[in-house]
């Protein structure tokens, strides 16, 4: 079964937040939100997790509505860092557990396992205002899957980490989709979103403009990157039929083409030319999808 | 229900361990102990010296009968027969020999006396001396004129005033004197304790509340757990902290009055009598407590809710005690009047009901119904302020903007509306 939006929408007051939004978040799967900020990402996952009614429309999780009773399958990190300051970390995380419905001997367990595998086990009595931001984050982390969510919901989890903690959370993320859990998260760094989803939707103005798995969103993109390096000037290309844009680089350049078969003929142009150090076709990059539909202003 | 006790277990120890707690509760015992021992203190540091005052008396019978009366009374000062001259004595006085002296001359009626001192600052023993000197003047004039000392003592006799209380048709009797004193001293303390509880607790209640948000850990609590049972989990944790540290004051100062009975704080408190009461009047008192706490701290959980920012709990905080102020006014206002009719309106206006209407059943004999319908409308208006404050807080949380403002309420309502 799956997490269902189904024709959603939530107003606050005059202004639209969500707007007729309808998803289906497959199971075992990452899904990933994408959008500007103030797309309505947050908005949707507090409706999700139902801390917001929707004013209009469903959301149900394997065909039931979300409700206090079954809090205990979800976890949930914010998109701000939602933690006591004052509170060591064992206290805090074995408060939160216990609110997800865990004992403590079995949080303190998870707890050991997870520091563990963060690098982190001298924290376990530090205050969290003594943590640096990368480790407040991690401890975030924690206290979302510490109860072993089925539906696991992170609000711009890699957002200000240096690339060493993102690369961590990412392994951790993929982990646990792996052990079956269902993850939704929210996004603007493309790359991440590229490298673990299979399944996304880009929001704007709490519109989708795009939703769907990451293949066949980019074979539905139709157009295609074509890089190629040259010891001649390139810049004749730009003026072929089928070529959509030309980026110029020192070495040569990114051509984005209409589709495949024009790669054949600027093949046969470059090739009469002179030497070709270069000739790579490759599929769109997240980043141009999300540029072209949400427009140039955001990038 | 689980996550209900969780949270309230939360609260309770969280804030239980918390330096501030101990060190207020500390604090609070240490004033019991002083409090206690105050004339002991006073002792410790009060001049054992016995201050002397020269007597010069020219009549030659005045003096023995003076010093007999100063023996008598147990003063801080003894008197001198001083043989030398007044010149001599003012300069003794200037030596810092004695404070004063006094000189006492025959005259026409009587005697006439004059007091020397360098010390005009200290009035007391003036005054004393011419208490004495006044007293042997009556015995001395009326001796003269022949009365029996006797009829000197019936004339200053007090006169004999006693009230009574007319019995009732249902064979009741109106309140006592001694029994609508010990009550009014009972008001008294209700109206310090609610006042410290509602001030002191229900602004914990506002910071952790405000914390909590300020923190955003609010969002991960509401995401795991219902926003009213949290909500009354803090309210009711919170009390139950509020109740231990009063447990541990009562227990210290019942401690100290023990230790203590033989004493004249021991002797205060049995004057003060508080075991004249009736049990339904503790009773009442113990209702209308909880019931006024829960009632202001539900408001002010429903207010905490509403601000970001830990540094505007304080602006929230007034309006609440501008109200808990107005009631300790009326009920001052009702101590000496509690039949007037502005009290009897006040008594049934929720916010004062607890110290008002508490007020009147301990002066008057109000009928059962009044006291019925108080509550009722007690219990509805924080049944009420329950329901909106946990709309409020539902919502509340998930706001974030500076300052609190009407428009806020409103967003915090309309936030957490199912369906608009």
């Amino acid at each position: 079964m799956t997490l269902q939006i189904n024709r959603v929408t939530k107003r606050f007051g005059k202004f639209t937040a969500v707007d007729d939004l309808s998803i289906e978040i497959p199971e075992k799967q990452i899904f990933g939100f994408l959008g500007a900020n103030g797309a309505g990402k947050t908005t949707t996952f507090r409706m999700i997790l139902g801390l917001l009614d929707p004013t209009e429309g469903k959301i149900t999780w394997e065909g039931k509505p979300i409700n206090y009773d079954r809090t205990d399958e979800i976890g949930y990190l914010p998109e701000e860092r939602g933690l006591y300051p004052k509170l060591k970390v064992k206290d805090q995380i074995v408060y939160l557990g216990r609110l997800r419905g865990m004992e403590k001997k079995e949080i303190l367990v998870e707890l050991n396992k997870w520091l563990e595998r963060f690098n982190i086990t001298d924290y376990l009595e530090k205050k969290v205002e003594e943590l640096s931001k990368g480790n407040q984050q991690k401890i975030q982390f924690i206290s979302a899957v510490i109860h072993k969510p089925r539906l696991l919901i992170l609000d711009e989890p890699f957002s200000g980490l240096d690339p060493v903690n993102v690369e961590l959370l990412k392994n951790a993320v993929i982990a646990l989709k792996e052990e079956g859990t269902s993850i939704v998260f929210s996004s603007h760094q493309m790359s991440t979103v590229e490298e673990l989803c299979e399944y996304l939707c880009i929001m704007q103005h709490g519109k989708p403009i795009v939703h769907g798995s990451l293949k066949e969103i980019k074979r539905s993109f139709g157009k295609k990157n074509l890089f190629i390096h040259a010891d001649f000037d390139l810049t004749f290309l730009k003026d072929l039929p089928g070529v959509v844009s030309q980026k110029l680089f020192p070495e040569g350049c990114k051509l984005q083409i209409e589709d495949e078969s024009v790669s054949q003929s600027i093949l046969e142009a470059v090739h009469k030319k002179g030497f070709v150090r270069k000739f790579a076709l490759e599929e769109p990059s997240l980043n141009d999808i999300f540029i072209e539909k949400v427009g140039e202003s955001y990038a | 229900m689980h996550k209900f006790w969780i949270v309230l277990s939360q609260t309770y120890t969280s804030r239980f361990k918390s330096k501030s707690f101990i060190i207020t509760t500390l604090l609070f015992i240490a004033f019991v102990i002083l409090a206690g021992n105050l004339d002991r203190i006073i002792n410790l540091f009060a001049n054992d010296d016995v201050e002397n005052i020269a007597v010069i008396d020219e009549t030659d019978q005045l003096y023995s009968m003076l010093e007999e009366q100063v023996e008598w009374s147990e003063l801080d000062f003894a008197l001198e027969d001083y043989q030398g001259t007044l010149e001599q004595a003012e300069e003794a006085v200037l030596a810092g020999e004695f404070v004063g002296v006094l000189h006492l001359q025959s005259d026409d009626e009587l005697f006439l006396a004059e007091y020397y001192t360098d010390q005009l600052l200290n009035q007391s023993y003036q005054a004393q001396l011419t208490n004495f000197l006044q007293q042997i003047k009556v015995v001395m004039a009326t001796n003269e004129a022949g009365i029996d000392p006797a009829v000197i003592e019936s004339i200053y006799e007090p006169v004999s005033f006693e009230t009574v209380a007319i019995e009732l048709p249902d064979g009741t009797t109106a309140r006592s004197e001694e029994e609508i004193g010990v009550t009014r001293g009972l008001v008294y303390v209700m109206l310090f304790v609610l006042y410290f509880a509602v001030i002191n607790y229900g602004n914990m209640i506002a910071m952790d509340i405000a914390n909590e948000k300020s923190s955003r850990v609010m969002e991960i609590l509401i995401s795991s757990s219902a926003p009213i049972s949290q909500m009354f989990a803090k309210i009711i944790g919170i009390a139950l902290l509020g109740l231990t540290q009063i447990l541990i004051f009562i227990v210290a100062a019942y401690y100290m009055i023990q230790s203590r009975q033989s004493d004249f704080v021991g002797e205060f408190f049995e004057v003060f009598g508080f075991s004249d009461i009736s049990i339904s009047t503790y009773v009442y008192a113990v209702v209308f407590f909880l019931l006024g706490y829960l009632l202001y701290a539900t408001l002010f959980a429903m207010l905490g809710s509403l601000v970001s920012r830990v540094e505007d709990v304080g602006q929230l905080m007034t309006p609440i005690i501008l109200l808990i102020v107005a009631a300790f006014m009326i009920s001052m206002f009702g101590i000496n009047l509690p039949e007037s009719g502005f009290v009897t309106i006040t008594s049934y206006i929720p916010f004062f009901t607890p110290l008002v209407m508490f007020l009147r059943i301990g002066l008057l004999d109000i009928p059962i119904w009044e006291v019925a319908l108080s509550i009722a409308i007690l219990v509805g208006s924080i049944i009420i302020l329950g329901v909106i404050g946990a709309r409020v807080y539902r919502g509340g949380v998930l706001m974030y903007g500076r300052g609190v403002s009407l428009k806020d309420f409103k967003r915090a309502l309309q936030l957490s509306k199912k369906d608009q």
